[in-house]
């Protein structure tokens, strides 16, 4: 934010040509300000910031960062690997096959904005700067001189395309910010890493995991952020850090290995996963981590309907309804009008099937319509289920689903004498219910994966992948378009299903509340859509994400507190216009790209 | 069926010669009252190039639809060897017509290969289950599948980009795609739509070359086409479809020579004294249509 009004940016200046920064400092002298100031912000989180430990995190202690410093410790960290890098020391720039001056800019940024939020926070809360200690001085001080450190380093200025003089001032002003937007991007461009040099596949297992444990590690502290001052502070620096690494050509390796080795990825992703309840000494987090997967898996079964079909799906979550009541319905719970309970097997399969039927209900007549039309259609069967699920309450219809009242006291699940309400000790780790749920519920998501991933990768998948980029083509083709679109609803209304029958009994209650079109609380059909969207459309790791970021920005939040609707569409309209292809784009097919391919494509990001 | 043993060339749904592939009799679409094609025939045998031309608006690509199956004609039927066609396009492409797009079609965000593969579809069975619990079946036929695409990247010049998506590709090359994908559905007829719009001489001459290796395969063509170079050095047969109507139909010969299709084309001719009288009536023509269109607001504001 503040680089912007820092920066001179005047198209009238004679920019074209031989590279410069945006402050007329020699590159050397920046270079240098920018590697010592983030050596010395590191330094300073072992300072104390204030005086009194009603700042949450506790910033007092001499010796030993603690919470927002430890992020800024991180950053700074990061800066200084980035700075040396970009002098060539040691064969660091191996180490980073992009650009490190663009990395060193964003990671240099991102320290600078957490301490000055800290910093800044921290007089707010507590009332004034007289409240910082020295500490706090120095690592505001060092950021900023990090700052205009980066800001001279030199990069390569767009061309500016002269103005029409008989443009409206309106139509100048658009054009000047288009220039100014035009020479923040060229600032931070990045040329693309090479062509992965061949290693020993156990180096590339080694990364793999490497990655793994990073991801586990973020997102367990993450999900372990106690304040949201901590929670925005992580935001900020694994926003800005996941930039600078991509910048630095890191993520495209990575994402070269892990393209490489699909199978292995996937494995250690699930092993990181399953570690994560072992991370946490009691249920607080695990209690998260379920939710974060039950909306997770629901958002990638909804992937394979709107990110392969093409199906704009707004009833989604009623599917989800489906598989709880189901479930719930056989588990043997009081207020189920069916006395019976059935072992988990056979309500999950139950569950899902009855699912899949609904779906071929559902599906039969709507698929018939195309786009919008499918979208208020499927708008319009969600809210169907949800009342008719509240009006067979035995007094406006049969007795079945206890009405508003919904379905309570679900009894915990007892697979093998293994009883899921329980605590157990395994290897000397405590894991308690939700841990166990978390367990079971992550076998369901490498179910939903499994069969994500082979399916797009075969003949029904490409099947609706050719419906959703010309369906007329597509029948032309041969492909019987109902029939293909129908499998994929009725699929992903399984898969809906087979979560919402665990869904059920870790939550103990289902109602029908909980499957409404738009609620505060995920997964409902709008947060799913948006969990897709966000993530990225035909991907799995997208939707995984985006349902995590979904989750935990409101869960984190509290401050948002009524505005939280309201900062959602904030965020996706902005994401539309900046990211349309969403955080994770299906890059797959790109990698196996030439390198003249490949350069367009990144760095165009069209959406389309 | 039984001729796909005797040559290892042609393909699986090549008929002996000579057979009739496509047989329209007496084909009408009405759109209410719009006629758009009034009773045309058109036979197309076993490899042989037949030609659609007309000028524009004639109802060439409505009569292609109803060939593909797009549109269900009002009067008359289309037999493709002696059956006649289902009302769902994509169950005439499985039956052995494909077709290709006036405007490009293609699955753009799809690789080359792959839109090769989606062709594929009707000649591979492997559902959903097949792919969830990949057995050895689905392993064979994907491999088959792949191996037979990439016979016809081959064929058609493509297969050095198989990986690339077809957005990327260049006009032409789309083009040929669009040609490669059709095939691998193994047709017995393969119906192009203009499939030289927008294209260069050299590249025009390159799918001439490509359509003859096509017909060389015993698989049959009929194209639609507006240049006429290229139509006549191309086929067999053409036929002129003039609003809707069959003008004439012949070899390229009997066609060029044809007045009613130079009228059809640039117009009739006055027949008394073309020239100055012409000329002037045709200005007189104009300074009264002039006059008309300036009452009319008048005539409005009178009201």
């Amino acid at each position: 934010m503040t680089t912007q009004t820092t920066a001179p940016l005047s198209p009238s200046a004679p920019v074209e040509g031989a590279p410069k920064g945006f402050i007329g400092l020699p590159a050397t002298v920046g270079r240098a300000l920018a590697t010592g100031g983030s050596a010395l912000a590191v330094v300073s989180t072992f300072l104390a910031w204030t005086w009194t430990s009603e700042y949450p995190g506790d910033l007092t202690v001499y010796g030993y960062p603690g919470g927002l410093q430890v992020l800024v410790l991180i950053g700074g960290l990061l800066s200084v690997l980035l700075g040396l890098a970009s002098y060539g020391l040691w064969g660091l720039g191996r180490l980073f096959p992009g650009s490190a001056d663009a990395a060193l800019k964003l990671a240099v940024l991102g320290t600078f904005a957490t301490a000055w939020y800290t910093v800044v926070d921290i007089s707010a809360e507590l009332g004034g700067v007289v409240n910082l200690e020295p500490g706090a001085y120095v690592v505001a001080l060092a950021t900023l001189v990090a700052l205009v450190g980066v800001l001279a380093l030199p990069f390569t200025w767009p061309e500016p395309e002269p103005i029409d003089p008989e443009d409206t001032s309106w139509e100048q002003f658009k054009h000047h910010r288009r220039q100014n937007w035009a020479v923040v991007k060229a600032s931070v461009a990045a040329k693309s890493p090479g062509p992965a040099p061949q290693r020993p596949a156990f180096v590339d297992i080694l990364v793999i995991v490497a990655v793994m444990a990073v991801g586990l590690i973020v997102f367990t502290y993450g999900i372990g952020t106690e304040y949201d001052q901590q929670f925005i502070g992580f935001l900020i620096i694994v926003g800005f850090g996941f930039g600078a690494l991509a910048k630095a050509g890191l993520v495209a390796r990575v994402s070269a290995i892990t393209a490489r080795h699909r199978t292995l990825t996937m494995i250690s992703a699930f092993v990181a996963a399953a570690l994560f309840p072992f991370t946490q000494s009691d249920d607080q987090y695990a209690t998260i981590g379920v939710y974060i997967l039950i909306f997770a898996t629901v958002a990638l079964g909804l992937n394979i309907v709107v990110g392969l079909a093409g199906l704009l799906d707004l009833g989604y979550v009623a599917f989800l309804g489906v598989g709880a009541y189901t479930s719930a319905l056989v588990s043997g719970s009081p207020s189920s009008p069916l006395h019976v309970q059935w072992p988990f097997w056979a309500s999950a399969l139950c569950g899902a099937v009855v699912a899949m039927i609904f779906g071929v209900i559902i599906g039969a007549p709507t698929l018939r319509l195309r786009g919008d039309y499918l979208a208020i259609v499927t708008l319009g069967f969600g809210e169907i289920f949800r009342i008719t699920v509240l009006n067979m309450d035995g007094t406006s219809g049969p007795d079945v689903t206890n009405g508003s009242n919904g379905i309570s006291s679900i009894p915990n699940l007892d697979i093998l004498g293994f009883d899921f309400g329980q605590e157990h000790t395994i290897l000397g780790f405590t894991l308690a219910r939700f841990a166990n749920y978390f367990l079971l519920m992550l076998l369901i998501t490498l179910i939903v994966v499994v069969v994500f991933r082979r399916s797009s990768d075969s003949r029904i998948g490409r099947a609706w992948i050719a419906i959703r980029e010309d369906e007329t083509a597509a029948l032309a083709m041969g492909i019987n378009g109902f029939r293909v679109k129908l499998i994929a609803f009725a699929l992903g209304a399984c898969l809906a299903g087979l979560a919402g029958s665990v869904q059920a009994h870790v939550t103990y209650t289902v109602t029908p509340e909980q499957y409404q079109f738009a609620h505060v609380v995920p997964p409902n059909s709008a947060f799913l859509l948006a969990a897709v969207v966000l993530g990225g459309m035909g991907t799995i790791s997208g939707p995984l994400v985006g349902a995590a970021l979904l989750y935990l920005i409101p869960a984190k939040l509290q401050f948002l507190g009524n505005y939280q609707l309201l900062a959602f569409g904030l965020a996706l309209v902005l994401l539309m216009r900046f990211r349309p292809e969403g955080l994770i784009p299906n890059r797959r097919r790109q990698l196996e790209f030439h390198e003249e391919t490949e350069a367009p494509a990144v760095l165009t990001k069209a959406g389309a | 069926m039984t001729t796909d043993t005797t040559t290892r060339d042609t393909a699986p749904g090549a008929a002996v010669p000579g057979e009739t592939v496509l047989d329209a009799r007496g084909v009408t679409m009405r759109f209410g009252g719009l006629t758009a094609v009034r009773n045309v025939d058109l036979t197309v045998n076993a490899g042989e190039i037949v030609g659609l031309i007309g000028p524009n608006g004639a109802g060439k690509t409505t009569f292609f639809n109803c060939l593909t199956g797009l549109y269900i004609p009002t009067e008359g039927e289309v037999r493709y060897k002696g059956a006649v066609l289902p009302p769902k396009s994509f169950k005439v492409t499985a039956a052995g017509i494909a077709r290709t797009f006036q405007n490009i079609r293609l699955f753009a965000n799809m690789t080359v290969l792959e839109n090769v593969l989606v062709g594929r579809h009707t000649r591979t069975k492997e559902g959903l289950w097949s792919a969830l619990l990949r057995g050895p079946g689905f392993h064979r036929a994907e491999a088959a599948s792949r191996a037979r695409a990439m016979e016809l990247l081959e064929f058609v010049g493509l297969a050095g980009k198989a990986e690339h998506l077809a957005r990327n590709l260049p006009y032409g090359e789309q083009r040929k795609l669009e040609i490669a994908r059709a095939l691998a559905s193994e047709p017995g007829l393969l119906l192009l739509d203009e499939p030289t719009a927008g294209m260069n001489p050299q590249e025009t001459r390159a799918t001439e070359e490509l359509v003859f290796a096509i017909r060389d395969m015993g698989i049959a063509v009929l194209v639609i086409e507006h240049d006429m170079r290229f139509i006549f050095n191309l086929c067999d047969r053409v036929a002129v479809l003039v609003q809707g109507q069959k003008l004439v139909e012949g070899d390229s010969a009997t066609v060029q020579g044809d007045e009613r299709v130079v009228a059809a084309y640039l117009g009739e001719p006055f027949e008394n004294d073309p020239g100055v009288a012409e000329v002037a009536e045709v200005e007189a023509a104009e300074a009264q249509a002039d006059t008309v269109t300036d009452a009319v607001p008048g005539k409005e504001n009178d009201r």
